[in-house]
């Protein structure tokens, strides 16, 4: 007992701080470290995952306030078409082919990694250079955020933004139907397609993945998915590790912040497709 | 942009908001760090392998008893909570910057939020 508790206390705080860093969520560590490591049912692993999720969120969200990080206005007005196009995608589970949708959203992601390198390679890709369109002016969803390592308060333009309400859409659509998580995809959507700078992209995901999870953790709850031998000390790891994460990210420099997302995002991607084919890994 | 008053209102309002959430997100991590506490005392989860409460009525019942897993189930669900409060104080953050537009969305996302959780509770 001694034994999984303080590995499920030391997993939650390597997950809190990633998943704080990247606004991913901590499932895609939590996930194969139940399951590879301990053997754990995957019902067990998705329920002890959404509580990850959860704590990430909350327990970097608070940090991120302070610092005025995320943009509550770009979460709240994303998180309309994410929790529709969850719900959506819940009902009608079995009637649209999972095949085509892994493939569909694997190759978006392995784009994504294309991107993120492509934006690596260009110096000066993180100073901001964008010019606000006319809705997002309309909506308020420009926003400036205080970057640590440069000592500047960054203002920064919001475009494209028919294009990231229909990629949070797709992305709620899709993890509802195939039941995955929608972090990466929440990244991809306000980075790649709405031009926001990476760090309150990723802090605004992670406010995002928190308000997802909460509907479906009900149901994982009330259908006993949930271990508390589990869940509690992982959930306990994860709220002090995302704390510290949010605490490292504000001092990461963006380009390095970019560097890591490049191995997960490929990660994901190739998983997707291959789950597309048939295989899991 | 109207300043200084008003941003200086904000800024307490923001402040005031960050506290709650603190303090929300505090308190489900002080139950399930005294439900860990109380397995380690007890040596059990206070329930047969395999089993846990998961109804509103066996978790009451268990924190009653004392059981360690029933305390953690109930940390826990306070935790999935927080962004649901999260989500409602943004409205009252929203209202404070009378900003209608925000305080409509919002709104929505609530709903959204509450439908679901009320259907993932009834459909299990």
């Amino acid at each position: 007992m001694i034994y999984s508790l303080l590995l499920m206390l030391g997993v939650g705080v390597l997950a809190g701080v990633f998943g704080a860093i990247l606004g991913i969520g901590g499932g895609l560590i939590v996930t194969p470290v139940l399951t590879l490591m301990l053997g754990l049912d995957i019902k067990y692993a998705i329920g002890a995952s959404v509580i990850a999720v959860i704590a990430t969120s909350s327990g970097s969200t608070i940090a991120y306030l302070k610092d005025e990080m995320l943009n509550l206005r770009v979460a709240m007005f994303l998180e309309i078409a994410t929790t529709v196009g969850a719900i959506l995608g819940a009902v009608l589970t079995g009637i649209v082919h999972a095949t085509f949708l892994y493939f569909l959203f694997g190759a978006l992601l392995v784009f994504t990694t294309y991107n993120m390198i492509r934006k690596l390679m260009n110096k000066n890709s993180d100073t901001p250079n964008v010019k606000a369109d006319a809705l997002a002016t309309k909506l308020n969803l420009n926003g400036s955020y205080y970057e640590k390592t440069t000592g500047q308060e960054v203002d920064y333009q919001v475009e494209n933004v028919p294009g990231g309400f229909s990629m949070m859409f797709g992305a709620g659509f899709a993890s509802g139907l195939l039941g995955i998580g929608s972090g990466a995809f929440k990244v991809l959507a306000m980075d790649t397609i709405m031009h926001m700078p990476l760090k309150p992209s990723s802090a605004t995901s992670n406010l995002m993945m928190g308000v997802t999870a909460a509907a479906s953790a009900m149901v994982y709850f009330f259908n006993g998915s949930i271990k508390p031998g589990i869940a509690a000390p992982l959930a306990i790891g994860i709220l002090v590790g995302a704390t510290i994460g949010s605490r490292i990210m504000q001092r990461l420099k963006p380009r390095f912040i970019r560097m890591l997302f490049v191995p997960v995002m490929f990660y994901l991607g190739i998983q997707m497709i291959l789950k597309g084919f048939g295989v899991t890994i | 942009m109207p300043k200084d008053s008003k941003a200086k209102e904000m800024h307490q309002v923001e402040m005031m908001i960050g506290y709650i959430l603190r303090i929300g997100v505090v308190v489900s991590a002080i139950v399930i760090v005294i439900g860990i506490i109380m397995m380690l005392v007890q040596g059990t989860g206070g329930y047969p392998n395999g089993v846990q409460p998961t109804g509103f009525r066996s978790i009451f019942n268990g924190v009653m008893a004392l059981k360690p897993y029933a305390v953690m189930m109930f940390g826990l669900f306070l935790l999935i909570l927080t962004p649901t409060l999260r989500v409602a104080v943004s409205i009252y953050a929203f209202a404070v910057e009378r900003d209608r537009l925000y305080v409509w969305i919002t709104t929505i996302v609530l709903i959204i939020l509450i439908v679901a959780s009320v259907i993932g509770y009834l459909g299990h």
